[in-house]
């Protein structure tokens, strides 16, 4: 005797979200308590992918810890290395030559765009739209092909070293990186503004759907496009500067709108800012070494340092604990999806299940890097 | 002709040919579209340019165990796929290809295209509900509310036709039709009026994308929410069905879109009338399905509702209600 | 009422221009590269697993088996032993394993060798159904290599 799904008509069920579905990029796994399409209550699961990276990096040196850093979000890899090689200069009391900075900043940028174009394929895709994903993609393809000339890996870069960069930039790079900056604008207007962007479909979808009040930012420490789609113009490139940033003119895109549409503005205009950053790094690149002299094992004295940069998800941070030895007596890495996640459940109340999607899309979850 | 027993012998060939046939590889057009509009090359291995490919699937679907997974409802479960099938291989029955070129010349063909039509969203509602399964129980209630809401648009804009044409049958309102473009339904005029039929033709076509589950309105399917919707639990040849009887549904649709409002079998520039330009016709129709889907993102299912109610229904009730007035008073 | 009749036309608008920017692309040449017939060309910084290079004078490796990699090394995938001959200065490298189920290929160990003595391959075609296919024995490499 088969017995078939019974609900009384007030009754709610449970709709395991994941950890296998394609809306969660990955394994994360989401509980909704449902009535009917209306999602009641929503809880992230998580845990799934945990590779305690911390623990990692207490129990090997701190060069040993470089390869766990692009493997926490493979998204933006080179963020992750910076934010993890400054601070280990801060307790080492390196000083990075200043094209080594030059150069980070243009890869990271980079790197940062490349992000975000994933990102905008893949969201337009949990709303079902499959073209935009491979146009995105297409540019995502060059960059990955510049990073890959200079870095030697086209996902999980291992760039950065304590005190500079491995390898120096060539014209190849610099060409084809003005090349692609010409590209990319000659194509956001059509291919993703005018295809996505002005879509009636996509506005209708987006619009007042997925409102992130600045209270719920502050309560669970939003931030990246998610903060400032919500009205606060916070980016720890201007906040808290850090490289060569100070030097550089770029706006931080700002939305009051708090909701999903005000969210993909922002991402969409920080691809622009990256581009102009990165013009004006090459434009004032300076000559000069790329690695300064550094050790070749290190051992900090005993401090405890902390060093901020924005991800392209949010700020990224790295506490940094040395006890005198040849490796980190205690790391905390602070991501910033495992903070704009927490905030779903809370606000997906009472939102219909495709508009929870969208809205989780509109995130930018990374689960690797929640789960570390 | 009309009493021979080879008639219908033929025509049940034919037409389970042609249904096959295209079911098989517009799968195949589909792939091939998408992959070019993505710039990829889309499906390439198998034969010369891949269009061996639906046979591959074919054979690989068939040798498939036909999974039923514990808890479903078995008959409903295993019904569902060939309820699927069967209401759209029977609708081109009444569909005329040609002059003389319909398998059964049946006075209100046109109200027996519908009917059936209907019953292929039973097939998406039990096979939702019997899989037992949370996403195609919420894929089943979905269908069930879209197909409503976009089948009375439908059906007034197919009440303005029968007007215009002032008949029921299939053959009679392409015939009327016959002798250049301009004599079209899209491009109707009557006592020397232009009546906007092209309105109607827009609101036929939006619907006949929802009837059909294509996106952007494929709500039941929604592969980024409901993983594969109604589909979900199915495997082998249940789920071949569905994909089959999703393309047969489409052109079915392409099929009546051509008919009623696009002159069916009739030239542009009313040469050599015949079943070419009746398969050119819905073919060029069937492209722009695929087009359509490989570029819009996905509506959601009250954006869905609101667009049918607020939108199609007001417009196509006004446009009924003009065509009556014209061809009334003036 | 004119958002209404906003969101009609100017999403029908939007719509037809969505419509325009696919059917441009649907004529453009294909962009992808068809992988198993046509074979991509490692760039030559691309960090493969490693290998150890050839010393011109001996044709041997140049490896001192000195052990740095196996140090450095954050997963402990490679394995260096060597052994030294009856009157020669320096020691011959005999085993230089490389486990590449571990490997996370950070280049840790290219950049600890102080003796030039490995190096990035090119190779990228990796893919097998046997876990014993990764441990590989790169002196056995070097020899076929040449």
């Amino acid at each position: 005797m088969t017995v078939p799904i019974q609900c009384a008509p007030d009754e709610t069920f449970v709709l395991n979200l994941g950890p296998q579905h394609p809306a969660t990029h990955g394994v994360l796994r989401v509980k909704l308590t449902m009535d009917g399409e209306y999602v009641v209550k929503a809880e992230p699961v998580l845990g799934y992918i945990h590779r305690m990276h911390e623990k990692m990096a207490e129990s090997g040196t701190f060069a040993q810890f470089m390869g766990n850093t692009p493997r926490m979000d493979y998204l933006s890899a080179l963020s992750y290395n910076q934010g993890y090689v400054m601070a280990v200069e801060r307790a080492a009391g390196i000083q990075v030559p200043e094209r080594a900075e030059y150069i980070r900043t243009i890869t990271v940028e980079l790197n940062r765009i490349s992000s975000h174009l994933l990102w905008f394929g893949a969201f337009v895709l949990d709303l079902g739209g499959f073209t935009p994903l491979l146009y995105a993609f297409d540019d995502r393809e060059k960059i990955l092909d510049l990073l890959e000339h200079v870095t030697g890996s086209r996902l999980t870069y291992c760039y950065y070293r304590f005190g500079g960069v491995y390898n120096d930039i060539d014209d190849d790079f610099i060409t084809g990186t003005r090349a692609f900056i010409k590209r990319l604008r000659s194509r956001l207007p059509s291919q993703y503004h005018d295809l996505v962007t002005g879509n009636i479909i996509l506005i209708k979808r987006l619009k007042d759907i997925g409102i992130i009040s600045q209270e719920i930012c502050r309560k669970y420490g939003a931030t990246g496009p998610v903060l400032r789609g919500s009205g606060i113009k916070y980016d720890v490139r201007r906040n808290e500067p850090y490289s060569i940033y100070p030097e550089l003119k770029f706006d931080i895109p700002c939305y009051k709108e708090c909701d999903s549409m005000a969210r993909y503005m922002v991402r969409m205009d920080e691809i622009e800012q990256s581009l102009r950053i990165i013009e004006q790094a090459l434009d004032k690149l300076p000559g000069g070494p790329v690695q300064a002299k550094v050790p070749k094992t290190l051992k900090p004295a005993a401090v405890d340092c902390y060093a901020n940069v924005e991800a392209a998800r949010g700020s990224f941070g790295c506490r940094l604990v040395c006890d005198g030895d040849k490796g980190p007596y205690r790391l905390k890495l602070r991501s910033p999806t495992y903070s704009n996640l927490s905030l779903f459940g809370e606000v997906a109340e009472g939102m219909l299940l495709a508009d929870a999607l969208a809205f989780m899309g509109s995130l930018d979850l990374v689960i690797p890097e929640i789960d570390r | 002709m009309e009493t021979s027993i080879w008639r219908p012998i033929l025509f049940l060939v034919g037409i389970m040919a042609f249904a096959g046939v295209n079911a098989a590889w517009l799968g195949w057009c589909e792939r091939k579209g998408a992959g070019h509009i993505q710039r990829r090359i889309g499906p390439k291995e198998v034969g010369p340019y891949g269009l061996w490919q639906p046979l591959a699937d074919g054979i690989k679907l068939m040798t498939k165990q036909l999974l039923v997974p514990q808890g479903v409802d078995g008959i409903l479960f295993r019904v569902a796929p060939v309820l699927m099938m069967i209401p759209a291989i029977t609708s081109m029955v009444a569909i005329p290809f040609s002059e003389g070129l319909q398998a059964r010349a049946i006075d209100l063909s046109v109200l027996l295209i519908f009917a059936l039509a209907s019953i292929g969203m039973m097939a998406i509602l039990l096979g939702g509900w019997a899989s037992n399964n949370k996403y195609s129980l919420i894929s089943a209630a979905r269908s069930v509310s879209q197909n409503i809401a976009y089948e009375i648009p439908m059906l007034i804009t197919v009440i303005t036709i029968v007007m215009v044409s002032g008949s029921m049958n299939m053959e009679e309102i392409a015939k009327d039709q016959m002798g250049g473009f301009w004599h079209w339904n899209i491009f109707r005029v009557e006592n020397g009026t232009f009546l906007y039929m092209w309105i109607s033709f827009l609101i036929f076509f939006i619907c006949s994308v929802a009837e059909t589950n294509r996106a952007p309105f494929d709500m039941a399917e929604a592969e980024s929410e409901l993983v594969a919707g109604h589909m979900t639990e199915y495997s082998s040849m249940g789920f071949g069905l569905f994909m089959m009887g999703e393309y047969l549904n489409i052109v079915v649709g392409a099929c009546l879109t051509t008919v009623l409002f696009l002159g069916g079998w009739d030239c542009p520039l009313g040469l050599l009338p015949g079943v070419w330009w009746f398969l050119l016709k819905i073919y060029i129709l069937i492209f722009s399905f695929i087009w359509i889907r490989w570029t819009y993102p996905r509506t959601q299912i009250y954006k869905l509702l609101n667009l049918s109610w607020k939108v199609l229904i007001p417009f196509s009730l006004v446009n009924l209600l003009v065509t009556a007035v014209f061809l009334k008073v003036f | 009422m004119s958002e209404y009749w906003n969101d009609i036309f100017g999403g029908a608008k939007s719509l037809v221009v969505g419509l325009n920017i696919t059917v441009r692309e649907l004529f453009k040449p294909v962009i992808t590269e068809q992988y198993p017939h046509e074979v991509p060309v490692m760039k030559p910084r691309f960090r493969g697993h490693i290998e150890l290079t050839r010393n011109e004078e001996t044709g041997g490796a140049n490896c001192v088996v000195c052990g740095m990699c196996q140090r450095a090394c954050p997963s402990g995938c490679i394995t260096v032993d060597g052994v030294k001959p009856e009157g020669a200065k320096k020691k011959v490298l005999t085993t230089y394993t490389l486990d590449f189920t571990k490997c996370s290929l950070c280049g840790s160990c290219v950049e600890s060798c102080a003796f030039d003595a490995i190096q990035f391959s090119k190779d990228y075609n990796l893919a097998s159904t046997n876990k014993d296919d990764y441990i590989f024995d790169l002196v056995k490499r070097l020899e076929e290599k040449r």
